[in-house]
């Protein structure tokens, strides 16, 4: 049987491996390569970022403030050396971007603006009004169209990675449109599938942000790094949660309790709106607890306030906010507050990957959301992710064009009794499934809820416990799920089910990690354990995969070089 | 509202079993004032009938991919409210003047193939090396093609397209939007490379000037604009037409088009 066979093949079509792919190609103009999406790159959730790009951008900003400032924000998770060629490379990109057409905001003298963001103690995000992510991802999506060597696979879903003798081969995909599983073989792979904010009920993510690439890699053994680091960003719309950007307080919003005070004076007096999203989805919920929220039909919230910035400047910097706020809440940000409260946002867990997105398979890289690069650590800054996205993205194509100039040719043979075998698991476990009667639906909105419960902002022993308890009778339940849809064409019903089982896979190590981690650091706080505790835990969680068990923990060392742990007080 | 419930009308349609489409009914409830059209899908492929098949995703607008025919009109279904439409039933259908692949799913495999032929990317005589920095430009520069940026791909301007519907040869407001936007970027140089493809018979010169494309734009862009001032831009920088504004003049297609083609012929040949 003949497959598609590519040099480098990308699976995902977000920011991360859109410039994975241009890199491969401009690091070897002779190279092939493929990408694999479940969507058309620009549905890609990279749409919907909003506020910017952190870079050092100015005479004034350095090196070592950038570093210093996402370091500290890691809660001293990150992998310093990780963190110090990340901000050197950031800038580069940014100007890439710029080649490539990004409509960045200007300056009045026609230099890239910045605008302060949070937990950054200079002005260093660069951005596109408030669409920030849309613009990069169209930029780049369509510069990606002028290389003949990148060829598409649109909608189409990876549904496992081919390792043959230790080694990644290439992936099996489901055509969406025929509902054909196809061999796509490849001498090195890169994962760029984004996030897992599915996994939760009240998240900003799209509902194609299901951890599909932390699930394959964690099924070919690759273990996920630190996964009990959920980023809550403290300014969801109630209901929808749609994500109102960190720019909104960049620009100088004010966020208000049910007395009209900036209780965040309480918390992060010397960063006040600009402290990190951590700590400030935490107050939140205090102020919650404490009775001084707002209550609606939807939970409790907070004003996000902008009155006092002006029409004009709104229009400017904020005009997709405005946008939202009169089409999904009924408001207009000129005249009337923004109710927020804190929503899942972003995983700072995922695929263990070094500062090339090299894995522990030959072959196989991670980049973007659904790797763990050491970058972000316990708490991500906001605008280190679209910078992440670029600057990871393009090392792990570089790298992985690299090593494919010098891997030996990807043979058939097993391949095709691979594919057999994967084609085979999902026709007789989803579409031939005669028994099954459980409502998948029901089945993913009770694990939503349970992660919501149990691994939320706060976490406790005890929730956590229940929550390993209630995924696995889930896990059990979705092994009797039912399959309405048995069409081959389009059948988004097996897509669904596809998803919510790798999203059942990776919320159990969100869960199991979180309870082994008996520490607060970064996003990860437990009422039980309300202090750091650099002693135990200065080290990262992997989770390996374990057959029809609790996944198994390791832990790694922390790699510190210039910036030793102190209090992280704001 | 304990009881409110709202009949949703869904076009069904399976190439495996069905001749052609057809219409299926649904009563759902309608639970909460800030449902929208996408919610009320995603109830009745949870709760009803998992086979229903439809694209989402952001669910706030950006994204692009929910597109579809609403009461007749191509809406986002992410930001088409209930109760715009309560106690009315909502018929949703899949955009207007596409192939259909299943139920409310469309094939824009022809859009991709458009988009990629106006080379939506900066074309530069000389590329500025990376370590030259950036290109300074203005925001008043940006406001040149701004709008034109905005494209979100949601083909809601393609559903609502007369001439489209007509003839799918046709280049279409959303690509023609883009290749505007390029030819308008400060950064740019490729109008020269862009003319051949926006200058076809089959490109602008066949719209209409209905403006139904900028009415139904979920994010304000005016495709229309673009291809009355695409036109403009065409001819002006060909430098061989002695009355460019001429044709500009938002006049039926066909006359546009009897009256250019010589000119459009020398545009080409540039």
């Amino acid at each position: 049987m003949d497959f598609e066979s590519y040099d480098v093949l990308v699976v995902g079509g977000g920011l991360a491996g859109l410039r994975a792919a241009i890199a491969a190609v401009e690091a070897n103009p002779r190279v092939r390569v493929g990408m694999v999406s479940k969507v058309y790159p620009m549905r890609s959730h990279t749409v919907s970022a909003e506020g910017g790009a952190a870079a050092v951008m100015r005479p004034e900003d350095s090196y070592e403030t950038h570093a210093f400032d996402t370091i500290k924000g890691s809660d001293y998770l990150a992998d310093q050396e990780v963190v110090e060629a990340f901000v050197r490379e950031a800038p580069v990109e940014i100007i890439q971007m710029e080649h490539w057409g990004c409509p960045w905001s200007r300056d009045p003298d026609g230099k890239i603006s910045v605008r302060p963001f949070g937990g950054m103690t200079t002005w260093r995000t660069c951005f596109a009004a408030d669409k920030s992510g849309f613009h990069m991802l169209h930029t780049v999506f369509q510069t990606s169209l002028k290389y003949p060597q990148i060829a598409r696979h649109d909608e189409a879903f990876v549904t496992k990675l081919l390792i043959e003798d230790s080694r990644c081969v290439g992936v099996v995909a489901l055509d969406i449109r025929t509902g054909r599983f196809d061999a796509i073989t490849a001498k090195s792979v890169i994962l760029a599938t984004g996030g897992l904010g599915r996994v939760y009920a009240f998240t900003t993510n799209g509902n194609i942000c299901t951890g599909d690439g932390m699930a394959l890699a964690y099924r070919a053994g690759v273990g996920l790094k630190d996964m009990e680091m959920v980023q809550f960003h403290p300014t969801g719309l109630p209901f929808t949660g749609i994500l109102i950007t960190e720019a909104v307080r960049g620009e100088g919003g004010y966020l208000l309790n049910n007395e009209g005070e900036r209780f965040l004076k309480r918390y992060v007096p010397n960063k006040m709106e600009l402290g990190p999203r951590d700590i400030i989805s935490r107050a939140m919920i205090t102020e919650f607890e404490a009775g001084r929220g707002f209550d609606g039909p939807h939970g409790k919230y907070m004003h996000l306030d902008v009155r006092h910035l002006g029409e004009k400047m709104i229009d400017r910097k904020l005009p997709f906010m405005r946008e939202l706020g009169r089409e999904f809440v009924g408001i207009d940000i000129v005249k009337d507050p923004i109710p927020v409260r804190p929503v899942q946002h972003y995983m700072m867990g995922g695929v263990d990957a070094d500062i090339s997105g090299v894995t522990p398979i030959l072959g196989l890289y991670a980049a973007g959301e659904c790797a763990n690069v050491g970058l972000n650590g316990g708490n991500r800054l906001g605008s280190n992710s679209l910078s992440e996205c670029l600057v990871f993205g393009a090392a792990a194509g570089r790298h992985a064009a690299q090593y494919a100039s010098t891997a030996k040719p990807v043979s058939a043979n097993p391949v095709d009794a691979m594919l057999w075998d994967e084609a085979r698991r999902v026709e007789s476990g989803y579409l031939e499934k005669k028994d099954g009667h459980e409502r998948m639906g029901a089945i993913r909105e009770e694990m939503q809820r349970e992660m919501d419960a149990g691994a939320g902002v706060f976490r406790t022993k005890e929730g956590l416990a229940k929550l390993i308890r209630q995924l696995g009778g889930l896990r059990e339940r979705f092994e009797r799920v039912k399959i309405e849809d048995s069409s081959r064409t389009f059948n988004t019903e097996l897509l669904a089910a596809l998803e919510l089982d790798f999203m059942l896979e990776v919320s159990q190590t969100i869960a199991v990690s979180a309870l082994a981690r008996e520490e607060s650091r970064g996003a990860h706080a437990r009422r039980d354990f309300p202090e750091r505790d650099d002693a135990k835990f200065l080290q990262h969680t992997l989770a390996f995969r374990r057959e029809s068990a609790r996944p198994r923990l390791e832990y790694r060392d922390v790699h510190i070089t210039n910036f030793q742990p102190q209090a992280r007080t704001y | 509202m304990p009881d409110k419930r709202i009949t949703i009308r869904a076009t069904r349609y399976d190439p495996d079993r069905d001749e052609k489409p057809r219409l299926q009914s649904y009563d759902i409830p309608f639970y909460d004032e800030s449902m929208v059209v996408l919610d009320a899908l995603n109830y009745i492929k949870s709760d009803i009938d998992g086979s229903l098949s439809y694209r989402w995703s952001c669910r706030m607008g950006i994204c692009g991919s929910c597109g579809m025919m609403v009461n007749g009109t191509p809406k986002l279904t992410c930001n088409a409210f209930l109760r715009d439409y309560w106690p009315g039933a909502i018929t949703v259908q899949p955009l207007n003047n596409f192939p259909l692949i299943r139920d409310l799913v469309i094939d824009m495999d022809d859009f991709m193939h458009k988009l990629k032929s106006i080379k939506p990317w900066i074309i530069r005589k000389q590329e500025l090396p990376l370590g030259a920095g950036e290109h300074h430009q203005t925001n008043e520069q940006i406001d040149d093609f701004r709008q034109f940026s905005e494209c979100i791909n949601c083909m809601l301007c393609y559903a609502a397209c007369p001439v489209y519907g007509l003839n799918n040869e046709f280049l279409g407001p959303a690509a023609i939007a883009l290749a505007r936007r390029y030819n308008l970027d400060s950064r740019d140089q490729g109008l020269k490379q862009r003319l051949p493809v926006i200058g076809d018979a089959e490109a602008i010169w066949e719209c209409s000037f209905v403006g139904e494309c900028s009415v139904v734009c979920p994010k304000g862009v005016d495709p229309a604009r673009s291809q009355t001032s695409a036109e403009g831009i065409s001819l002006a920088h060909a430098g061989e037409l002695v009355d460019a504004q001429a044709p500009l003049l938002p006049i039926c297609g066909a006359r546009v088009h009897g009256a250019a083609a010589g000119d459009l012929a020398a545009v080409a040949s540039l």
